[in-house]
């Protein structure tokens, strides 16, 4: 069954799609591929898109279409989604980990909550391929799904005031990539010396939603290898 | 090439002073806020009273005003909140053209109104741009000045400009008051159905206060609790400028220019642009109270600010 699309106002120059309120692939497919549609037929007056998990925000010049108009070309470009072939991911991003220790503060307890042994948990965490269902929160942090049932975990109950560059945490059913020092409520597990944003380079960010993302289990040797 | 000369010296950097320009568009996808002043209208004001495009970048002052010495002679013009400016220890007037010569001294004093005042400079601060803008974006480390906010020491520079004697000043009956109490006016939100009857009735008939929590990522307001429904938590999605996001205490915060792109806590309203622009000249103690504008009617606001923004030129008077 087709849940249907629902077109809100966000303010004075933005409207949001929303495909459902649930964190799944199909759902996170349609937001992709209308992003995609809407980049492709150059619509007069859309500034920007954002998509997340389940919705599309559209930006739009109001002087140069009204948000009528806009609802009725997003719904001749929804009725057309079924009818085009998207192409699949293409890109595939390994990402190396070192996990536990200093670097993944987390690791240990999470495995206990759990009644696992570390070495379980970072054999399921590296053991998946993951959806990049968006990027959002600071530059370039990855939301990745899904994890395994066994390791889903709850975030922090009070979030930490740092968490360093490149740190792997989980929350939910969700893992994610710290890009930057930041404060963050996500259980981290291990780092990586990956450069997930570059202002210099373009686009700017490394992953983008629809990527596939694995991880690799590394050793110290390796994630210092990587510093350099 | 444009030339670049060295603008001043750093004396004592204020307490949170940044490069900002009208910011960085389109990279809210990638996780990447817009950054930009946080009251545009006095922002691109200052920028026309040197003959500069609405966009060069210029500095925003919060609170308590950085000490400048001038390395060379230009022009400057000084808006948005009044921060009793003096050169040289004389009180120099805002919303006007400023001829400065090198060794002048600018500095600030006690702040009278609002909280964010602007300094542009004749040719605009010269600051590499970073996807398509100069705006400092503090969490990302990039853009504006290294990335961050001006320290004691740092040499800004500005794009050298053929001076003009031409000097001009807005109208006073144009220079908008920034009153400490505000209403400011919001479109509903796109999660409105988390909130209950009760709650929405509480958030449009309550006058919230700004706390010392009011960066250039948010407003944390403290006022009466906004009621929740039994929904469950809703799933993370895009958060606009503006946004009014209620967490699980109840309190309201409003989103500005640095925040971040997705969130998960319910939007009960978001503030139209020309209000997120005036927002941006609230202090801690100043007092909000929001109300309800259809759609059409916001976008029409939106229409007439460009305009307003569009005409600042225009109203500029030459001085004698």
């Amino acid at each position: 069954m087709d849940q249907e699309i629902k077109h809100l106002p966000v303010g004075d120059k933005a409207l949001l799609v929303e495909f459902g309120n649930s964190i799944n692939l199909q759902i996170n497919q349609k937001v992709r591929n209308l992003d995609s549609l809407i980049s492709q037929s150059a619509l007069e007056g859309i500034l920007e898109c954002v998509p997340t998990y389940c919705s599309l925000l559209i930006y739009y010049d109001p002087l140069r279409i009204s948000f009528d108009q806009l609802v009725s070309q997003l719904r001749d470009l929804e009725e057309r989604m079924s009818e085009v072939n998207f192409p699949g991911p293409e890109t595939v991003i390994e990402v190396p980990v070192i996990y536990g220790g200093e670097y993944g503060p987390d690791l240990d307890s999470l495995a206990r909550y759990h009644n696992l042994l570390e070495e379980e948990v970072i054999q399921l965490h590296s053991g998946k391929k993951y959806t990049v269902f968006m990027i959002g929160f600071i530059a370039g942090f990855p939301y990745l799904g899904e994890v395994d049932d066994r390791i889903v975990t709850p975030r922090l109950a009070t979030p930490r005031l740092r968490v360093p560059a490149g740190s792997v945490g989980i929350a939910d059913r969700q893992t994610g990539i710290y890009p930057f020092e930041s404060p963050g409520g996500w259980r981290i597990i291990g780092r990586t010396r990956i450069r997930l944003f570059d202002s210099g380079k373009s686009p700017p960010s490394l992953m983008k939603p629809g990527d596939i993302v694995t991880f690799r289990p590394i050793g110290e040797e390796e994630f210092e290898l990587d510093s350099k | 090439m444009t030339k670049i000369m060295k603008l001043c010296k750093v004396v004592k950097p204020g307490i949170f002073t940044t490069v900002q320009d009208l910011g960085r568009h389109g990279y809210q996808r990638y996780g990447v806020p817009t950054s930009g002043a946080m009251d545009s209208f006095a922002f691109v004001t200052a920028n026309l009273l040197v003959g500069n495009e609405p966009a060069d970048a210029g500095l925003e002052i919060t609170l308590v005003g950085p000490e400048l010495t001038l390395l060379d002679d230009t022009q400057i013009a000084i808006t948005g909140a009044n921060l009793s400016p003096t050169i040289n220890g004389c009180p120099v007037a805002q919303w006007q053209t400023l001829q400065v010569c090198k060794t002048d001294v600018l500095s600030f004093g006690r702040l009278k109104s609002g909280c964010r005042t602007y300094l542009a400079v004749r040719g605009g601060i010269a600051v590499p741009i970073v996807m398509n803008s100069r705006s400092t974006y503090i969490y990302g480390k990039f853009g504006g000045f290294q990335g961050r906010q001006l320290r004691t020491g740092d040499i800004i520079k500005a794009y050298d400009s053929p001076t003009s004697k031409s000097r001009l000043i807005m109208p006073s009956r144009l220079i908008p008051q920034y009153a400490s109490e505000l209403t400011v006016e919001v479109v509903s939100g796109p999660q409105l159905t988390y909130f209950t009857q009760l709650g929405i009735e509480t958030f449009f008939s309550s006058s919230y206060a700004a706390t010392p929590e009011f960066d250039r990522i948010g407003y944390r307001l403290d006022g009466p609790e906004i009621e929740k429904g039994n929904l469950s938590a809703m799933i993370s999605d895009a958060v606009p400028v503006g946004a009014v996001q209620v967490p699980s205490n109840g309190k309201p915060i409003v989103v500005m220019r640095d925040a971040q792109t997705t969130g998960g806590y319910p939007k009960i309203a978001i503030v139209t642009t020309p209000c997120v622009s005036r927002l941006g000249q609230v202090k801690p103690n100043d007092r909000v109270k929001f109300s309800e504008i259809s759609l059409s009617n916001a976008q029409k606001r939106l229409i007439e600010y460009g305009a307003a923004l569009s005409q600042i030129k225009r109203n500029l008077v030459e001085l004698a």
